[in-house]
């Protein structure tokens, strides 16, 4: 039995209303761990004065320089004592979830009866860099708590400037539209780099995260330094018994206003059967019996919506790969950046593949590692040496794929100019 | 006197294999299509016949393990075993009849756990610490997301939207919620408050320098002790020194103000991934309930679900009718601040003779 909760009016009001309250599962929580009344009573006083009172600080796991979010509370008594003792020290573990976030009931519970034990029972699933986030232990029970985990099978996730935990799509467990094995890749990059994540030495953080096709549910784009999305370099894929059961169910004026009128190249178009464009890069799916649509797939940029719309009617390439992007950070310093394309394609399929994937990462994280300067990600690092030197530094070679169009500013020195195009030709050749 | 033995981790980043559902384990990589007999439903088919259905549940994110037991309880009960989460805190059950579908949902929203999420529905909001435990929150995470769920409810159990909508918060400027269709997103209105006693007992000077993105911080001596000083004319109230610095107070209850953006994509369906845009600030930051807030996101929702065409991301759905449209279906001031003036903000000037009436 815990100590009686201190009033909270104002987290009262979060009890109420349809959607499910974290207030009412603390609250819970509260009837036999006192961190949890603790943690309400520092909570309520946020809400009165509209302000956070936990600071960071050092702490760790054995072996480790990371992992661990440290939480002090900053709310005192006159005499230096806490005012809410047994949210004094409210910590968080960091633990790297399985690929993808499955899980097996039993697995769970046994996380939960870990941290029950070492911890206030309040779990995060998950993160926004993906996450277990295991809130609310003491100083010492930190390290009891993750050799419990760590027994378990569970490894602790990233923090600081190291190599963080990444996050991977359901994909092919379940998605059709999955180009490649995103568990798989994401599996061999953590592992890969698992003494980067543990032990912070990088300038700053560093995130990689894996979406299975363009639709990017990862959003790794805009939120990993190293994006891997998968693609496909042949043509769309499709399937006439299902077009024709898309057309039957839906219409054609669907087809023609959110399929062919949506497509950002035009690369689309409605034709009578007979009239259907021959040749290697002309996908074809029948709409009903006279008409089919076309696809050129030369102008096709994969963006996803025709085979979101129409799925299995149209579906993915088969000489599937990976399209990686680099650079995507939040705001800081320069403003929010993008990752852009370093390499258009690459396939992912065979351990050859994965060794020159892997072998491509470590260049990116040893370039980023010797020449960013203190907290500086990534992305910032391109910007200030350039997009041009960085592959020249990761050893990658240029490609029109990079850029949404060449310079539009001439300040540039270009006494090199032939030595470039000697160097465009080989590259020509060497195709 | 012996030392203890200390235990060492066993390093290494499980194997994801034996969490699959054995549906997913013996068709992987081998999907064919899907549909969506219902909102809250996926159901699968494999390029073998294979089927598997799928519930999705919102969940409030910060779990007390009460509740992800009765969850558990609900998915070894009326599921199979096997659960995943989605990267806004969704839960997904899968099985592998269709018969055990209805009696899933029903177990779920009895245990509290709305169904829906999927298509084109408004999906649960992706967010941060906040007051529960940020060191640098300008706000809550978890009550706002509350406060919004509350009123949007019925807007994840339905897929009534012209496509699905992704919500983001963040407690600072910093955005951990991350780019989404309608981002709420903590906007400081003042420079720091300095606390020059305790700022060379506790900050690398040099570092919180470097840390400005438009050099507004110096050193200077104050009370004969060396400290930092903001020159408040260059300073834009971004928040970045207070990380590395707490003495440079950037929070504080009156001042600190809510501003919504909108218009972000991450996918690259029909166009290229997009940032979302400043469409309105100046909320208030109330506590518990934030009705200023979830006022204008309802606005916003409202214009976009009447006006959107099938498919239609916010961001695309904007670029077909337009700014002005945008400002004046939501009803929201357009003022000088929507003027992009940072570093390469010239490209979102309209450099052309496009206007519309």
């Amino acid at each position: 039995m815990a100590k009686p909760l201190h009033p909270t009016p104002l987290l009262d009001e979060l009890e109420k209303g349809p959607w499910p309250s974290f207030v009412t599962g603390i609250k819970r929580l509260a009837k036999d761990n006192d961190m949890a009344v603790d943690l309400l009573g520092q909570l309520e006083t946020s809400y009165e004065n509209r302000l956070g009172y936990w600071k960071g600080g050092t702490l760790g796991v054995v072996g480790y320089g990371g992992g661990i979010i440290p939480r002090f509370s900053e709310l005192k008594n006159a005499d230096g004592s806490y005012k809410f003792p047994d949210a004094g020290e409210f910590h968080t573990l960091r633990v790297m979830p399985p690929a993808g976030m499955h899980y097996d009931t039993g697995t769970l519970r046994k996380l939960c009866d870990i941290w029950v034990k070492h911890g206030s029972g309040l779990i995060a699933l998950h993160g926004q860099s993906g996450d277990i986030m295991f809130q609310g232990a003491s100083s010492e029970n930190v390290q009891k708590a993750f050799d419990e985990f760590n027994e378990l099978g569970f490894d602790l996730g990233g923090a600081g400037p190291a190599l963080r935990t990444s996050a991977s799509c359901i994909g092919q467990a379940r998605c059709e539209m999955s180009c490649y094995d995103e568990g798989k890749a994401h599996h061999e990059i953590i592992n890969k780099f698992l003494d980067d994540l543990h032990r912070p030495a990088l300038p700053y953080k560093f995130k990689f995260k894996f979406s299975g096709c363009p639709n990017d549910c990862t959003n790794s784009i805009q939120r990993s330094d190293f994006a891997t999305i998968g693609t496909w370099r042949d043509n769309i894929r499709t399937d006439d018994e299902m077009g024709k059961k898309f057309v039957a169910k839906h219409g054609i004026n669907k087809v023609i206003n959110e399929v062919v009128g949506m497509c950002p190249t035009r690369a689309m178009q409605i034709k009578a059967a007979k009239d259907v464009a021959k040749g290697a890069n002309i996908s074809s799916v029948a709409l009903d019996g006279n008409q089919s649509l076309e696809i050129d797939n030369k102008s096709c940029v994969r963006c996803m919506h025709c085979i979101n719309v129409m799925t299995g009617a149209l579906q993915i390439g088969k000489d599937t790969g990976v399209t990686i992007l680099i650079g995507g950070k939040s705001v800081l310093k320069i403003g929010a950046t993008m990752g852009s394309v370093i390499i258009p394609f690459m396939p992912l399929k065979t351990d050859e593949d994965y060794e020159k994937y892997m072998d491509l990462a470590q260049r990116v994280m040893d370039f980023f590692a010797e020449n960013a300067l203190e907290h500086e990600r990534t992305g910032e690092m391109i910007d200030r040496i350039g997009l041009a030197n960085f592959l020249e530094g990761v050893e990658v070679e240029i490609d029109p794929n990079m850029i949404n169009r060449p310079r539009m500013n001439p300040y540039t020195n270009m006494g090199g100019w032939d030595e470039e195009v000697a160097k465009a030709e080989a590259r020509k050749s060497a195709a | 006197m012996a030392q203890p033995q200390v235990r060492k981790p066993i390093e290494g980043f499980l194997d994801n294999k034996k969490f699959l559902h054995p549906k997913f384990a013996a068709n992987y990589g081998n999907w064919k299509y899907h549909d969506r007999p219902r909102p809250g439903v996926l159901h699968h088919v494999s390029n073998t016949g294979d089927e598997v259905w799928t519930v999705k549940c919102g969940t409030q994110r910060q779990m007390d393990h009460y509740t992800i037991r009765k969850l558990c309880d609900i998915v070894d009960k009326h599921a199979e075993g096997f659960m995943r989460f989605t990267m806004r805190s969704n839960c997904e059950i899968s099985v592998s009849s269709a018969a055990k579908v209805e009696p899933l949902i029903k177990a779920l929203e009895d245990g509290g756990f709305p169904v829906g999420g999927t298509g084109n529905s408004v999906s649960m909001v992706a967010h941060t610490q906040g007051w529960l435990h940020c060191d640098i929150p300008g706000t809550d995470a978890s009550g706002v997301v509350k406060s919004m769920m509350d009123h949007l409810i019925d807007e994840y159990r339905h897929e009534r939207m012209p496509n699905r909508v992704k919500l983001s918060t963040s407690c600072c400027e910093i955005n951990c919620g991350g780019q989404a269709d309608i981002a709420v997103v903590v906007q400081y209105t003042k420079p720091p408050k300095i606390n020059h006693d305790l700022v060379s007992a506790i900050c690398e000077r040099p570092t919180v320098v470097a840390r400005c993105p438009v050099a507004a911080i110096r050193p200077t001596i104050v009370n004969g002790k060396p400290s930092l000083e903001v020159d408040e004319k260059k300073c834009v109230c971004c928040g970045a020194c207070y990380p590395p610095c707490p003495p440079m107070q950037i929070n504080d209850r009156d001042s600190n103000k809510i501003a919504i953006w909108v218009g972000g994509k991450n996918s690259n369906a029909r166009s290229k991934p997009t940032f979302h845009k400043l469409v309105a600030a100046g909320l208030p930051n109330n506590a518990p309930r934030w009705p200023e807030v979830n006022a204008v996101v309802g606005r916003i929702l409202k214009a976009y679900q009447a006006d959107g065409r099938p498919w239609e991301r916010m961001a695309d759905w904007i670029d077909r009718i337009g700014w002005p449209a945008f400002f004046e279906k939501t009803e929201l001031p357009f003022t000088k601040y929507m003027i992009d003036d940072w570093r390469g903000g010239r490209v979102n000037l309209n450099a052309s003779a496009h206007v519309r009436f």
